[in-house]
């Protein structure tokens, strides 16, 4: 991808320039600039971070409409896990997922699906050994551009087996052309639709549709938030189509931090993280080699896991609950549809892996010229250490130290520091002072003197 | 013409050790050195920094980007090491039980940092200190 696409947007009517989102930006991706917030477009990672702090709903999430299926003739929703969590225990997943369907789709496939056999093939991605451990998981696409951005090294770590969402979408699109002497279907005629909890899933379906596989794109990601509203009010209608559910319980705890590595059982040592800022500390570590001794990691970029999702309506803590519930009744339903043999043989065609492995995100230097950025470094260490040092925020930038690299930059000036701006006009203000209070008597005074020559 | 900066490690403070790394990491990425390189310098970093936090009284990284070459140096005072040959060898740590159960101190420490840099030099005085220098060139 050489243009950067972001689901994560600003409405500038709403944004009061309050600077709450700057401070909470993981990447510093945020600046406010004549009173209103700023995007970065190459250090935003769509974590949703902003779009959860904003006290005034400015940071928007873009999504496709529910309207949009219609230009399809066949529509299939593909819901992520999270979607389970989302309902009381009482409707059951099928109950949920029919309503899902009567809202508009033709057909409903859980990204669950997708998740077990992306699950069940970890083992096959260590089996063989590997240079960089911990392998990293690619589930949480706000992680993978995190590790694009700010952990270039780390980014050959990153599994190259394809999401579950990808995989899911592929699983309904290959099966639905493979009948299509009996329904009918050509490729331009399916839409797949994902029920997405997060921004950055948003931002990856958008990618699918001009990068990769054909095969695997995603026509568009219509968010749970969205949908809840009409899914609640049909749940309760119409005879629930038993069946839609097909997923075990081992595939929807995906939802959940932790799901994806309970694949790997005791045989491997993993370690799951969840919440951005704690994801950040621990690709520190693996960054400065400490957990090489680690089989997997597993980060997920919301507290919770994908329950915590920007664009998911529940409590993430109570969705949790819910996900570990139904896990735990349904423990032991459902046999995995391809059997050892066959997930090796999908494994080994190469479809199960994205075709180009992922690239750092250019990291813009100082300076392509080593002496100049030295030059640079050197600047803004003084600009910075003439700076109050409190990264109060005002000047637009999330601290003193961003506001030093922004002015040598030359996106900033220095009085946009009100610290700054306030002494300079203190010294104005005296100079100014002073030459009124001189004015008369000194001019006096002089020619008094001259006078006496 | 270069850029040089100096970090403070205190002694057991584990909680803010990785810190001075972190920022050294991120000062090299702002001067446009290959992520490769980073990352070599971020784990022996990281390993002095930690070997400063356990091992001594406290101490300084010092960090000096020039043309051609990035040098570290961890200058401690402390116990220093009696046999620095012996400290050298794969497996060999003096960290106390408790560091251990932390995850820490777990020997390698040296050596890691020599497999990581260029050049490499360590000269120690038992009952003064440590000084050790690496290079890596660019
Ligand atoms: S939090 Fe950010 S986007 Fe929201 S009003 Fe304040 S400055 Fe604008
Ligand atoms: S989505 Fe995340 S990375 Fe992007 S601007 Fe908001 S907080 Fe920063």
């Amino acid at each position: 991808m050489d243009k950067l696409f972001h689901s994560v947007y600003l409405d500038r009517s709403k944004c009061k320039g309050c600077t709450t989102c700057l401070r909470n930006c993981p990447t510093g991706a945020i600046r406010v600039r004549g009173g209103k917030a700023r995007i970065i477009e190459n250090k935003c990672i769509d974590c949703g971070e902003c779009i959860r702090i904003c006290p005034h709903h400015a940071k928007l999430a873009r999504t496709d409409p529910l309207k949009s299926i219609e230009s399809f003739k066949y529509k299939v929703a593909i819901p992520a896990p999270t979607l389970l969590g989302q309902f009381k225990q009482r409707y059951s997943a099928d109950r949920i997922l029919t309503a899902l369907k009567s809202i508009g789709f033709d057909e409903v496939l859980e990204v669950a699906k997708g998740a077990e056999t992306v699950g069940r093939s970890l083992e096959f991605e260590l089996e063989g050994g590997r240079d960089d451990l911990p392998m990293i998981s690619s589930a949480c696409p706000a992680v993978s551009n995190l590790i694009q951005v700010r952990f270039p090294e780390l980014v050959g770590n990153i599994t190259t087996l394809k999401s579950p969402m990808t995989l899911t979408a592929r699983m309904a699109r290959e099966q639905l052309l493979a009948n299509s002497e009996h329904n009918g279907l050509k490729d331009e005629d399916i839409g797949i639709f994902f029920i997405t909890p997060c921004a950055a899933k948003a931002t990856e379906v958008t990618k699918s549709l001009s990068a990769g596989d054909p095969m695997d794109r995603i026509d568009g990601a219509i968010s749970i938030k969205d949908l809840f509203r009409p899914l609640s009010a049909a749940l309760g209608k119409g005879k629930c189509e038993a069946g839609l559910h097909t997923a075990s319980s081992e595939g929807f705890s995906w939802a959940v931090s932790g799901g994806e590595s309970s694949y790997l059982g005791k045989r491997r040592h993993s370690l799951h993280v969840d919440g951005i800022s704690n994801v950040i500390s621990v690709l520190d570590e693996i960054e400065c080699g400490r957990l090489s001794n680690i089989d997997f990691f597993e980060g997920l970029a919301c507290t919770g896991g994908c329950v915590g999702g920007c664009l998911t309506v529940e409590n993430n803590f109570v969705a949790k609950m819910r996900i570990e519930m139904r896990a735990e009744n349904e423990r032991g339903n459902v046999v995995p549809a391809l059997s050892e043999d066959d997930l090796r043989t999908f494994y080994a065609s190469g479809d199960m892996h994205r075709e180009q492995p992922l690239e750092p995100r250019i990291f813009q230097p100082l300076d392509e010229d080593f002496d100049k950025a030295i030059e640079k470094m050197n600047e803004i260490e003084r600009i910075e250490a003439s700076l109050p040092g409190i990264d109060c925020g005002s000047c637009g930038a999330p601290g003193c130290r961003a506001h030093a690299e922004d002015i040598v930059k030359g996106f900033a000036r220095k009085i946009d520091c009100i610290f700054v701006l306030r002494d300079r006009l203190e010294t104005l203000a005296r100079l100014t002072n002073e030459m009124l209070q001189m004015g008369q008597p000194m001019s006096e005074q002089e020619e008094t003197e001259d006078e006496s020559k | 013409m270069g850029y040089n900066m100096t970090f403070d490690v205190e002694s057991g403070d584990f909680a803010t050790a990785g810190q001075a790394s972190r920022k050294i990491k991120k000062k090299l990425q702002d001067l446009g050195i290959s992520s490769k390189i980073i990352r070599r310098i971020a784990i022996a970093g990281y390993e002095g920094e930690m070997n400063l936090a356990i091992h001594s009284d406290g101490g300084q990284i010092l960090l000096d980007a020039e043309p051609g070459v990035i040098t570290l140096r961890l200058e401690d005072t402390g116990p220093g090491i009696g046999n620095v040959d012996l400290a050298m060898t794969e497996g060999w740590s003096t960290a106390s039980d408790s560091v251990r159960e932390m995850g820490f101190g777990a020997g390698m420490g040296l050596p890691n940092m020599r497999n990581n840099a260029d050049g490499f030099e360590i000269t120690s005085r038992p009952g003064v200190g440590t000084k050790i220098k690496m290079t890596f060139d660019l």
